[in-house]
């Protein structure tokens, strides 16, 4: 399907070859960005021309992927290190996936780039070991490139060497972050370390090392056949290219998409998204994973680029998008976030560890109707002070789904601590379900179907629901047909 | 090396680069707040993982703040350490740890010698205004240490320590979140794992996560047992550091003090360590002669180097560790066993009980005596030769519980036949000090001469790993020393590998030696301590009248009236012992 808002970089490819023959990727121009930086190109030029195209880093932090090659090309090694970080974990995000699982010939072309640029001859894919698929297509693809000599010794006949091993992470969120990543792969605990000294400057195994995130990676045999003007010529002043978003939640067309930046929300959720399901109203929208924050309707005409979701307290991330209507509680969003990151954070740093349970107890005593105005606040200086303190990007993130949604959804915090009401109807401890005595007709299905028997009422006469023992399951409410009970 | 100019509340100075801003701040005299942070840089000790956030500062121009412990100085940077948004991030971070603290202080081992507690002081924490669920843990009681990892901050000292210094790898962190925890792997039991029971885990932690298994009520009910006999032995190095438990000055000889407390607090009979460290000298060392004299003889069946194992840290790292090597330590027991089967046996003969009657106590500066003193090998019929092992802190501790006031306490000697001793024995207390105890007998009995110098000033340094060649007779022989088991790998391995042909290896488990042993009054990481107690001991040795174990009457005594000589079959039946394979992970 042709859609005039979707322009493909990143994953052109994917769903258009056979990711499983080197040949269909070849037919469509594969690894003639390697040949071209490896016959007319000097690794100070490839870097030069990736700083030109203003590539900044997919992973969600945004730093320019030619700034941080140079780096790594300064420091003088024997040995240096390209990462490609595929240990994608935002909940609801599957970006990298479907580039390794439909075009992974690209990735390790990118990387092999990447290698020559930085003079580096080792790569590693750091990728979770719950994508079966994935791994076992960058394995056919990565033998498929040595059989044709386009990794291993001597690549297509230059003394230019370059070769790509896995490695398999266990699943943990942190080691997205690239030196828990770098501790993982070296074997060690997932943890992150003090920054500095940086990756590029003493990464794996101390040497100088580039983590680049899979979606980056994708882009740049793109960039290095169609040139840096073609590049930065998409996008925004700060933010070139494209960026693929993971859109899912209340929106009628879940999945991939890829957007040049500067894209506006409203074009996202509305054109390429389909619009809100059910005629639904738009609530808000997180974008950044559990490390952003959520965007209004008041956000919904900004063009979406790294400042821009900075400036209005939210972040590009990786690109996960997660849509909400108007029936979504943002307390409890803000909770379901927490609830992830707590479980995530390492336990390293004291912020994180006890601050993000901390967070997420504060929350939940909201959600149950026994927060106080205090709270309110203490919510909003324990999130500054771990903001200020955590050690990493991810204690450092992880209270921004709680500043981000108590600032735009503030009245819907106080109608939670103050009134004790949900107002979207989400909270079960602060939702009531009561009998409409005019609309009652007795025909008994509500008490027929509620699993703790606290309906009580003779047929043809008016039912009543015990408060003390309904355990607000909604059953009732879904079954009466003449819509005689209401939650509030 | 270049310099960098800092800034630091409105102070400026230099430092070179690579400083740490808590570095810079030192040489300001600003005061910053550390809790995980520990540099012990003598020995190669430094726990910079920056995961406590106590010492955050603002730097200028920064967007979050940043740990002062581990945060290179940039040349211009200008740091503020005072800001109301420093204090209550710092609070912050307190009020959160507090939050998962047990807050028991007043039955917490470590009351007292808490760096939380003092951080609390120190912020005036009155109250907690964060509040929630607490980790909770089980306790993990081997017979040396307790772990309590409810009271854990998740620090990673204790890591640090007992991988990079200790090389045992016992402690890891474990978990994820909340729930992180520092942990043997699969979080086992200690006892079940390669802990070698040094307790330098102990020594480093900042809270009573990690604190010994305290046995002082045990010896106060033996010594209220009116059917009992108690019989105390205290170790070298105790003498150099009690002192400091009790409130006085480190730096002085305590034995004199030490002796009159053990005395006043009930102790039927006060033996000394130091006699069994004279009999240790004699055994091995004869045993090293004869070993080496095989060797040279060209007898396949001994291997050299032989190596000491008065340490049961050492022992039972080289059983999980190294056990190919297991017949390359000399068989000796260490100074305690000997002293208990030597009491159990033949002063239980003058005293004519039976052993049962008898209840042998040591004060040791370690806590794997405690561990030691268990193994089912050191025991006639389940009856262990040493029943209760109480480390230096325990017994400042039971000192001052028995309104003993050890400063005012006149200086007394030791009971004999058991406590007496020649100035090769206090020495075992630092490290390289059994080498020259031992070389000092080896030498008069392998050349019948009389050594010209007695001090073997080669071995006597605070160094890890000292090695030197010294002439005993006709012999030059190769020695290795190392105190601490990381450095003591080194050495294994280069005997494992052939690199270096020794003939004598000294090996203690602690840093410095028993001075800086896992049961000693906390060190804080300060060298200049243990040079102290280093000191005292050397001293002692300088002031006795004999300086070699052979020399010791009552060691003579011993050998005459019970023993035979070394070696004989009835020293091997009480004296030596043999070692077993254990699993290496």
């Amino acid at each position: 399907m042709v859609d005039k808002n979707q322009l493909r970089i990143a994953t052109r490819n994917t769903g258009f070859i056979d990711p499983e023959s080197v040949e269909s990727y070849i037919a469509v121009g594969g690894y003639q960005a390697l040949g071209k930086c490896l016959a007319e190109m000097k690794p100070a030029d490839v870097i030069d021309l990736m700083k030109n195209s203003g590539l900044r880093g997919r992973g969600g932090a945004g730093f320019p992927t030619g700034v941080k090659w140079g780096f790594a090309a300064k420091y003088a090694s024997d040995t240096k290190y390209v990462v490609c970080n595929a240990d994608e974990g935002d909940p609801g995000a599957f970006m990298d996936r479907a580039v390794l699982e439909g075009d992974p010939h690209n990735v390790l072309e990118a990387m092999a780039i990447g290698g020559y640029a930085i003079g580096g001859n080792k790569g590693t894919i750091y990728i979770r070991a719950e994508y079966p698929l994935a791994i076992a297509r960058l394995k056919l693809a990565i033998q498929q490139a040595k059989d044709m000599g386009l990794l291993g010794d001597n690549i297509m006949g230059t003394d230019f060497s370059f070769d790509i091993e896995l490695k398999y992470g266990a699943g943990a969120f942190v080691c997205g972050e690239e030196t828990a990543l770098i501790a993982s792969m070296e074997g060690n605990r997932g943890e992150p370390y003090t920054k500095p000294p940086f990756p590029a400057e003493a990464g794996y195994w101390d040497k100088p090392t580039i983590v680049n995130n899979v979606e980056t990676l994708a882009n740049i045999p793109a960039i290095i056949m169609k040139g840096a003007d073609w590049f930065s010529g998409i996008g925004t002043e700060t933010s070139k290219g494209t960026k693929v978003f993971c859109i899912c939640g209340k929106i009628n067309n879940v999945g991939l998409i890829e957007v040049p930046m500067g894209t506006s929300l409203k074009t996202v959720i509305y054109d390429v998204g389909g619009g809100i399901p059910g005629g639904k109203e738009f609530k808000a929208v997180q974008t950044g994973g559990p490390s952003g924050g959520a965007l209004t309707y008041k956000d919904l005409d900004a063009p979406i680029d790294y400042e821009n979701l900075v400036a209005r307290q939210s972040m590009m991330g990786s690109g996960g998008m997660i849509v909400m209507d108007e029936d979504d509680c943002m307390v409890s969003v803000a909770k379901f976030f927490l609830d992830f990151t707590m479980d995530e954070t390492c336990g390293k740093c004291t912020p994180c560890r006890i601050g993000s349970k901390r967070l997420y107890e504060l929350l939940d005593k909201i959600t149950i109707g026994q927060g106080t105005e205090a709270d309110l606040d203490k919510l909003r200086s324990l999130s500054d002070n771990i903001k200020d303190t955590a050690l990493c990007g991810l204690g450092q993130t992880m209270p921004n789904p709680v500043l981000s949604t108590m600032r735009v959804f503030e009245d819907e915090y106080r109608a939670h601590v103050i009134d004790k009401k949900c107002p979207a109807g989400v909270c079960a401890d602060l939702l009531e379900f009561t009998v409409v005595d005019e609309k009652c007709v007795g025909c008994t299905l509500c008490a027929r179907v509620c699993p703790v028997n606290c309906i009580s009422g003779k047929p043809k006469e008016v039912h009543v629901i015990d408060q003390a023992a309904c355990i607000k399951c909604g059953a009732c409410l879904d079954k009466c047909k003449f819509d005689a009970i209401i939650k509030q | 090396m270049s310099m960098m100019n800092i800034t630091i509340d409105g102070k400026t100075t230099q430092v070179p680069a690579g400083s740490t801003i808590l570095d810079a701040a030192k040489k300001l005299n600003v005061h910053i707040p550390t809790l995980c942070f520990l540099q012990m840089d003598e020995l190669k000790f430094n726990n910079m993982v920056a995961s406590c956030r106590i010492c955050v500062v603002e730097v200028e121009n920064r967007r979050n703040l940043a740990p002062a412990c581990a945060t290179p100085v940039m040349d211009g940077m200008v740091v503020k350490t005072n800001t109301i948004r420093v204090l209550n991030a710092r609070r912050t971070v307190l009020e959160l740890f507090l939050s998962d603290h047990p807050k028991d202080c007043l039955v917490c081992a470590k009351s007292g010698n808490c760096e939380l507690q003092d951080l609390a002081e120190y912020f005036g924490m009155r109250e907690v205004g964060i509040t929630g669920a607490m980790s909770t843990y089980r306790q993990d009681v081997s017979p040396s240490i307790i772990r309590d990892m409810d009271k854990c901050i998740m620090c990673r000292r204790c890591e640090t320590m007992c991988n990079n210094v200790q090389t045992c790898g016992v402690l890891s962190g474990v978990n994820r979140g909340f729930d992180a925890v520092v942990a043997p792997a699969f979080e086992m039991n200690l006892y079940d794992t390669t802990c070698t029971n040094c307790g330098q885990c102990t020594q480093v932690c900042p809270v009573g996560a990690l604190v010994e298994n305290d046995h002082t009520w045990k010896v106060i009910d033996a010594i209220a047992d009116p059917d009992k006999v108690t019989v105390v032995q205290a170790a070298p190095a105790v003498r150099a550091a009690l002192g400091e438990a009790c409130g006085m000055e480190a730096g002085q000889s305590f034995t004199g003090k030490m002796v009159a407390a053990l005395r006043r607090l009930g102790f039927d009979h006060v033996f000394d360590t130091d006699f069994a460290a004279d009999l240790t000298i004699m055994e091995e060392g004869s045993e090293f002669l004869d070993r080496l004299q095989k060797f040279l003889d060209g007898d396949k069946n001994v291997r050299m180097p032989i190596m000491t194992s008065c340490c049961p840290g050492w022992v039972k790292f080289f059983e999980h560790q190294f056990p190919d090597l297991l017949d390359v330590p000399s068989t000796a027991k260490s100074p305690q066993q000997m002293f208990g089967a030597i009491a159990k046996s033949y002063y239980a003969e003058i005293l004519g009980i039976p052993r049962e009657k008898m209840v042998v106590v040591s004060v040791m500066p370690c806590l794997a005596k405690k561990y030691e003193c268990s193994r089912p090998e050191f025991a006639v019929n389940g009856n262990p030769d040493v029943d209760i092992v109480i480390s230096t802190r325990e017994l400042g501790r039971l000192i001052k519980r028995m309104n003993i006031d050890f400063a005012k306490l006149p200086d007394e000697d030791f009971d004999n036949p058991l406590g007496a001793s020649t100035g090769a024995a206090p020495i075992f207390g630092n490290s390289g000090g059994v080498m020259e105890a031992a070389l000092r007998t080896a030498y008069e009995l392998a050349t019948g001469e009389t050594l010209p110098a007695v001090e073997f000033e080669a071995v006597r340094t605070l160094t890890g790993v000292k090695t030197a060649e010294i002439q005993v007779g006709p012999h030059t022989l190769n020695v290795g020393v190392a105190s601490g088991l990381g450095n003591a790998r080194k050495l294994l391995e280069m005997v494992q590998s052939g690199e270096k042909q020794f003939h004598v290896i000294e090996i203690m488990a602690c840093p410095g030696g028993c001075i800086g042993g896992g049961g000693q009054p906390y060190h804080h990481g300060d060298m200049e301590l243990l040079a102290k107690r280093n000191k005292v001991l050397y001293n002692e040795d300088a002031g006795k009248e004999f300086r070699k174990s052979h020399e010791n009457p009552y060691i003579i005594e011993l050998y005459e009236k019970f023993l035979g000589k070394p070696l004989s079959e009835k020293a091997h039946h009480l004296l030596h012992t043999h070692y077993f394979k254990r699993h290496q992970l």
